[in-house]
């Protein structure tokens, strides 16, 4: 567990007052209903006061949700909002800011922001609603679109290789990256207290499924009758387990991930026990590789390593500089170098 | 041969002294020679000894083109002067060519009679040939009609350096303090001021620095000694207005005006940038006065640059962007957000030769239109210009004072000839500059983020962290007063106008347009920007050769100064002079219906003077009174 990012305990506010008075306009059955829901009820648990919170997103069906948050919020264009959440939280670090985006958005338009706000370590809570299509445009398929996939602007299959969220993240360093479901309000609600409560970046992958459009996108292992047995709960310090009887596990045979039956040729001790406080990214890696059908899908916190913030570090070289020359002085520095008089 | 080798000896020591009122010289080599430093030591020199100074430097964009080749010479002109002068000079009177590349690029610029001062060690047979020489013009008669003077400037320099303890190609590094140092003994200059710069700049190099003073004295000595120039020349103390002066680049100046201006409004400044020719140096100034609570932030881009400036804005602080042409036009969409969202965001835009990535180190005025329009949608901004490398201090103080009390995006649109070129500052006392009033939010019961304030029709600044402030912006068209996201046709025709009126209104805010010369007459010369030196200069000698020519120089490009029309219309006709193809000229036209004639010039490089002068004769030079 990493260093808390709220020093205040639960406020005296509810879930409807983070609720503002715009009508929401997503689709009915929209997996994004279920992260509003789960995002506004964090809120007073998370025990920032609302006019220290500030939701910033990019533009696609996701990024709607600033209007729904009464908080500050800020809906900018396609694939900036980790830009214009880095110049806020470098100037005012007492804020609580979260991303809000989507595949679209942070990995297409905006992919070059994410990893450079990732590898700054700037304390943000991004959180990435994954529904593999374009939504608001209507139906184009996405840069998390599964290779081969059929859409309008793909009616021949889609020949682009899907990016997976998690190993983006990971590869940029994210000291912390987690991934959750939007129709497990349980785990999807203790995945973002945990984001929201890191200090540093925090990078959530919500698979969320957009019904209009890519319909059951995640329903092979995300549907309760088959969850527990298709997707793996990530507990750090416990051994990788899963099924519903807790009867299979994830062993790590050198770098190959390989699923072994619990107590049928294999103990719980060969099992890989997840560390998600290893700087070294190189078995978070390993795990955001690991899919259905071949592997369960990891949910969960995959790492988090506690790491300077960027405006931390801003912060403290503004701090030195008037520590060491003093405070600025205008007349000063307008006297710099070799000057002169004219009588 | 107009002039000795330089070994030869000679029969009186040089006493004699003319003064002249103003020399222009032209410090040029290969781009790793040091023009530039021995170009602005001989700047600073002559301006702490009292002279008015110009300075253009003129550098190859590459780090380092093939040694010894024109594409890499690497100039730098300086102009100083006992009165008041406006541009670093129309032609050199000096050329200093430390190679047979610096001659071929430069030589075409002296006039005939010009003093040429050769390092003649360059001339080798491998250095001709790369700077396209087909014969050593040291020999032959093709530099007759100069004062030619040969100084062995490298072995010279060699020499004095030999017990140095350096290496010879550190030995070599240091001739441009050889020819600076004879520079200084011609013109009769001080060493004290670059010694003082190189004790500083060398502190813990005590072997560079000790070679650079020797080599420079050695310079010196070599002038006094040699006999090579019949005589030295005295250029007087100029006669500025009383004060503490400093030389400052542009871009310093800037820098300097943009620090001000937070501790003006007493709010930190915030600077997102990505490193972009000739933009960068506000960015290096900025990152040294950390102290002044002063963030930088190099961005991964153009885009996250504006973003996190925006970003700065929203968060009530001093949001600020730098760039150049090519980075705006990655900028546009981001821009055109702090437009629809009203947030004081000033962008430093320092334009260069487009289009595409055109000439990075050369300076234009082609970028007015893509910033007056360069957006989707109607999408005005404020936009001032600053006239001369001191005035860019003002000017980013004037851009933040305009963004923060309009709560509007504002352009500070310079370019490489005024961010790079230098001249004397008169320092301002911090307490003499007005403070800058900044309002926030405060009562909840009251707010609505698109309430606007009657006279300017600015909306309120509520910055995140205000308790019962909370509210949303974004790129989507807001409802008047609420802010809410609204697509209805009449709201968004209000808030288009609401927008452009809103820029429309900061002309009662500025000064009016001032004529130099008389208020009427036959010829105005309408400028913006950099061209100011040049114009007023054309003007002032058109004036003095008898013709009615005015000149009016615009700093406020949207909105003009309220009486820009009343001032037109009291000319028969109107030159506007741009280093574009007629880009104000457009919007003087459509604007006044007003058949303005244009003087363009899209080279690189600035008008001179003598350009300038003579459209105005070719317009109204038939109208002479006498």
């Amino acid at each position: 567990m990493t260093t808390e990012a709220a020093p205040e305990g639960p406020l005296a506010l509810q879930r409807k007052d983070f609720v503002t008075d715009q009508e929401v306009r997503w689709c009915p059955g929209c997996g994004d209903y279920s992260i509003l829901a789960q995002t506004q009820k964090l809120m007073p648990d998370l025990g920032v006061p609302r006019e220290n919170v500030v939701f910033i997103s990019g533009i696609g069906c996701s990024s709607r949700l600033p209007y729904y948050m009464n908080t500050y919020g800020f809906h900018s264009i396609h694939g900036r909002a980790p830009t214009i959440a880095t110049g806020l939280k470098v100037m005012n670090p007492d804020l609580k800011v979260f991303v809000v985006t989507g595949d679209g958005d942070g990995l297409s338009i905006g992919g070059n922001h994410l990893l450079h706000v990732m590898r700054r370590n700037v304390d943000l809570t991004i959180v990435l609603f994954n529904n593999r299509i374009y939504g608001l445009t209507k139906g184009q398929y996405s840069p998390t679109s599964e290779f081969g996939k059929r859409t309008k602007s793909s009616p021949a299959g889609a020949v682009d290789r899907p990016l997976h969220p998690l190993s983006v993240a990971i590869s940029a360093e994210a000291s912390f990256v987690a991934r959750s479901l939007d129709i497990d309000q349980k785990h999807l609600i203790a995945t973002l207290e945990r984001a929201a409560r890191h200090k540093g970046t925090s990078f959530v992958e919500v698979y969320q499924n957009c019904n209009v459009f890519n319909d059951g996108a995640f329903m092979e292992f995300a549907d309760k009758a088959v969850r527990s047995d298709r997707t793996v709960r990530l507990e750090h310090g416990q051994p990788m387990l899963f099924g519903k009887e807790l009867e299979k596990g994830v062993r790590l045979n050198g770098t190959t991930p390989e699923i072994v039956d619990v107590g049928n040729g294999a103990s719980e001790s060969d099992l890989w026990v997840h560390d998600e406080t290893r700087e070294d990214p190189a078995l978070s890696f390993i795990l955001s590789r690991m899919h259905w059908p071949d592997f369960p899908e990891p949910m969960g916190v995959i790492r988090a390593v506690e790491r300077p913030t960027y405006e931390g570090l801003v912060q403290q070289q503004v701090d030195e500089a008037i520590e060491r020359q003093g405070e600025g002085d205008l007349d000063a520095l307008f006297m710099e170098g070799d000057t002169w008089t004219v009588e | 041969m107009s002039a000795g080798d330089g070994r030869r000896s000679s029969s009186a020591r040089t006493d004699q002294i003319e003064e002249l009122d103003r020399v222009t010289i032209c410090f040029a080599g290969d781009s790793g020679d040091g023009m530039q430093l021995a170009g602005l030591q001989f700047t600073n020199t002559s301006a702490v000894f009292g002279n008015d100074v110009s300075t253009m430097p003129d550098f190859p964009a590459e780090i380092r083109a093939p040694a010894g080749s024109i594409p890499g010479v690497s100039s730098f002109q300086v102009s100083f002067s006992s009165y008041d002068i406006h541009t670093p000079g129309d032609r050199p009177d000096v050329l200093v060519a430390m190679n047979p590349a610096a001659l071929k690029a430069h030589l075409g610029e002296l006039p005939k009679g010009g003093l040429l001062i050769v390092n003649t060690d360059e001339f080798t047979e491998s250095n001709l040939r790369k700077a396209l020489y087909a014969e050593n013009p040291l020999e032959g008669d093709s530099l007759a009609a100069y004062r030619a003077v040969e100084v062995p400037i490298s072995s010279m320099n060699a020499r004095a350096l030999a017990d140095s303890g350096l290496n010879t190609k550190q030995i070599d590094r240091s001739k441009n303090s050889f020819a600076l140092g004879l520079m200084f003994w011609l013109y009769e200059r001080s060493l004290d001021s670059t010694i003082g710069w190189f004790e500083e700049k060398f502190a813990r190099n005590p072997e560079v620095r000790d070679a650079n003073i020797a080599t420079m004295k050695a310079g010196y000595n070599y002038g006094e000694t040699a006999e090579l120039f019949p005589m030295r020349y005295h250029v007087a103390k100029a006669d500025l207005p009383p004060g503490r002066y400093r030389n400052i680049t542009g871009n310093a100046a800037t820098a300097l005006g943009f620090l001000a201006a937070s501790k003006l409004a007493d709010l930190p400044l915030f600077y997102g940038t990505y490193p972009i020719t000739p933009a960068s140096d506000i960015l290096h100034e900025l990152s040294r006065f950390k102290n002044f609570g002063v963030k930088t932030f190099q961005a991964e881009d153009e885009i996250a640059a504006i973003g996190s400036a925006i970003g700065a804005s929203f968060g009530g602080y001093l949001g600020l962007t730098g760039t150049s042409g090519p980075g705006l036009a990655l900028k546009s969409e981001a821009l055109g957000l702090a437009v629809m969202v009203e947030l004081p965001l000033v962008v430093a835009m320092i334009q260069r030769s487009g289009p595409s990535t055109g000439m990075p180190t050369k300076t234009d005025q082609a970028d007015l239109l893509q910033v007056l329009f360069g957006r989707n949608g109607e999408s005005p901004v404020a936009v001032v210009a600053p006239a001369t490398p001191s005035e860019c201090f003002h000017f980013a103080i004037e851009a933040f004072r305009l963004a923060l009390r309009h709560m509007t995006p504002t352009v500070f649109l310079s370019d490489g000839y005024l961010g790079t070129g230098s001249e004397p500052w008169r320092v301002p006392q911090a307490d003499e500059l007005p403070r800058i009033e900044v309002k926030f939010a405060k009562d909840a019961d009251t707010f609505n983020p698109y309430d606007r304030d009657p006279e300017t029709l600015a909306r309120p600044w509520a910055r995140p962290g205000t308790p019962g402030l909370e509210h949303r912006v974004g790129g989507l068209e807001k409802a008047d007063v609420t802010g809410n996201v609204s697509y209805d046709p009449d709201n968004h025709e209000k808030m288009t106008r609401f927008r452009a009126e809103k820029v429309a209104r900061i002309a009662n805010d500025i000064p009016d347009l001032e004529v130099v010369g008389d208020d009427s007459g036959d010829l105005l010369v309408l400028g913006w920007g950099s061209t100011y030196g040049a114009n007023l200069s054309a003007v002032q000698r058109a004036r003095a050769k008898g013709l009615a020519v005015s000149f009016a120089h615009l700093r406020y490009l949207n909105p003009f100064p309220s009486n820009l029309g009343d001032v037109i219309a009291r000319f028969d006709r109107i030159l506007i002079p741009e280093l574009n193809l007629g880009q104000l000229a457009m919007l003087v036209r459509s604007r006044y219906v007003v058949d303005a004639a244009s003087l363009n010039k899209v080279t690189g490089r600035p008008f001179l003077i003598g350009e300038v002068e003579e459209k105005i004769h070719e317009l109204v030079g038939s109208k002479v009174k006498v």
